[in-house]
C-alpha cells in the first residue's frame, strides 16, 4: 500500500480535539450523574484513543489487515474482562 | 553478498532487505509486526486493567474516595503534555516521510523533552504520595473504613502508572537513538520505518494513559 502522507493541518485539528475532549472529561467528572459518570468517562477515553489510533497511528490509511490486528487486541481484552467479571459479578447468585 | 545488502539498504530508492519484493512490502511487514507487538502490550496492560475492574466493582466507594487523594491538576496537565508529545511525534514522522531533516530532528527532540516533563511530574506525584503515606507498605495510612481497599487502589495506581512510566522511559531511549540516526541522515522518504514504528509505540503508550487518567484520577470527583 503506498504511504499516505497526512497533512500537518489534520494533525493539528486532531490535537485540538484531543485537548478539548480532555478538558470535557475533566469538567464532566465533577458533575454527579451516578453510574453515568463512569460510562461518560470511558466513552470519552475511547473517542480519544480512536482519534490517536486512526490519525496519529495512521490506521485509517492502513491496510484492513492492520484493522483486524488492532481489533483482535481489543477483542481478546474484552474476553479477559468479560469472563473475569462474569465470575465476580455472579458469585452472589443462588 | 551480505555486504552488498547492507550497502543496498541505504542507497536511495533501494532501501530494503533482500527478503522483500519491494520497499512497500517491507514497510507493510514492519508496520504489521509492530501492531502485533502492540497487541501483546494490550494484553500485558490488560491484566492490570482487568484487576482494576474487579476491585473497583468490589469496592466502588473506597476507590472513589482514594482517587480523590490524587492531584487532579497535575494529572490533567500530564495528560495534555502527553497528547502534545504525540503531536510532536507525528511532526517527526511527517518530516521523515517528506525527507525534511529539520522537522524530523526538532519533532523528536520536542517529543523526548515532553516525555521527560511527563516523567518529572509523575515522579513529583509519587513523592507527594510518599509524603502522605499513600504508598502500600508498613507505613501506609488511610482513614477507616476504607484503609484496606484503598491500599488495593494505590497498589493498582502504582503498578499501572509505574508500568506506563517504564514504557515512557523505553520510549525516550528509542527516540534518542532515532535522533542520532536522523542527525546522520539515515532516513529518507524510502526508508524511515524506524521513525514510523517508534511513533506507533509512542502513541500506544499515550493511549494507555488516555485510559489511566479517567480511571485513576476522575472516578471520585463528583463526590467531593
Amino acid at each position: 500500500m503506498p504511504e499516505h502522507i497526512v497533512p500537518i493541518k489534520t494533525y493539528t485539528i486532531v490535537l485540538v480535539a484531543l485537548l478539548v475532549l480532555t478538558a470535557t472529561t475533566c469538567a464532566v467528572s465533577f458533575i454527579d450523574m451516578g453510574k453515568m459518570n463512569a460510562v461518560v468517562a470511558v466513552a470519552i477515553a475511547f473517542a480519544k484513543a480512536s482519534l490517536v489510533a486512526l490519525i496519529f497511528m495512521h490506521l485509517r490509511y492502513s491496510r484492513r489487515l492492520m484493522w483486524v490486528v488492532a481489533a483482535a487486541g481489543l477483542f481478546w481484552l474484552g474476553i479477559l474482562i468479560a469472563l473475569t467479571m462474569g465470575d465476580y459479578l455472579t458469585r452472589g447468585w443462588q | 553478498m551480505a555486504e552488498a545488502v547492507v550497502a543496498d539498504r541505504h542507497a536511495p530508492g533501494a532501501a530494503r532487505a533482500h527478503q522483500f519484493d519491494d520497499a512497500e512490502q517491507q514497510r507493510d511487514a514492519v508496520t504489521m509486526g509492530m501492531w502485533v507487538f502492540l497487541v501483546t502490550e494490550i494484553m500485558f496492560f490488560g491484566g492490570l486493567f482487568a484487576s482494576y475492574v474487579v476491585y473497583r466493582a468490589l469496592y466502588p466507594a473506597a476507590f472513589a474516595v482514594a482517587s480523590q487523594a490524587l492531584d487532579i491538576k497535575l494529572g490533567t496537565l500530564n495528560t495534555a503534555v502527553l497528547l502534545v508529545s504525540s503531536f510532536t511525534m507525528v511532526i517527526a514522522v511527517f518530516g521523515s516521510q517528506t525527507g525534511r531533516r529539520r522537522p524530523l530532528v526538532i519533532g523528536l527532540a520536542l517529543t523526548i523533552t515532553l516525555g521527560l516533563v511527563f516523567l518529572a511530574i509523575k515522579f513529583y506525584e509519587y513523592y507527594q504520595k510518599y509524603v502522605e503515606h499513600h504508598i502500600p507498605g508498613p507505613s501506609f495510612t488511610f482513614p477507616e473504613p476504607y484503609t484496606q481497599p484503598a491500599k488495593m487502589y494505590f497498589t493498582l495506581y502504582f503498578a499501572m502508572t509505574g508500568l506506563h512510566a517504564a514504557h515512557m522511559i523505553v520510549g525516550c531511549g528509542l527516540l534518542t537513538v532515532l535522533i542520532v540516526m536522523a542527525w546522520r541522515g539515515r532516513f529518507t522518504p524510502d526508508y524511515h520505518s524506524p521513525v514510523e514504528i517508534s511513533g506507533l509505540y509512542w502513541h500506544f503508550v499515550d493511549i494507555i494513559w488516555i485510559f489511566l487518567y479517567p480511571l485513576l484520577y476522575l472516578i471520585g470527583r463528583h463526590l467531593e
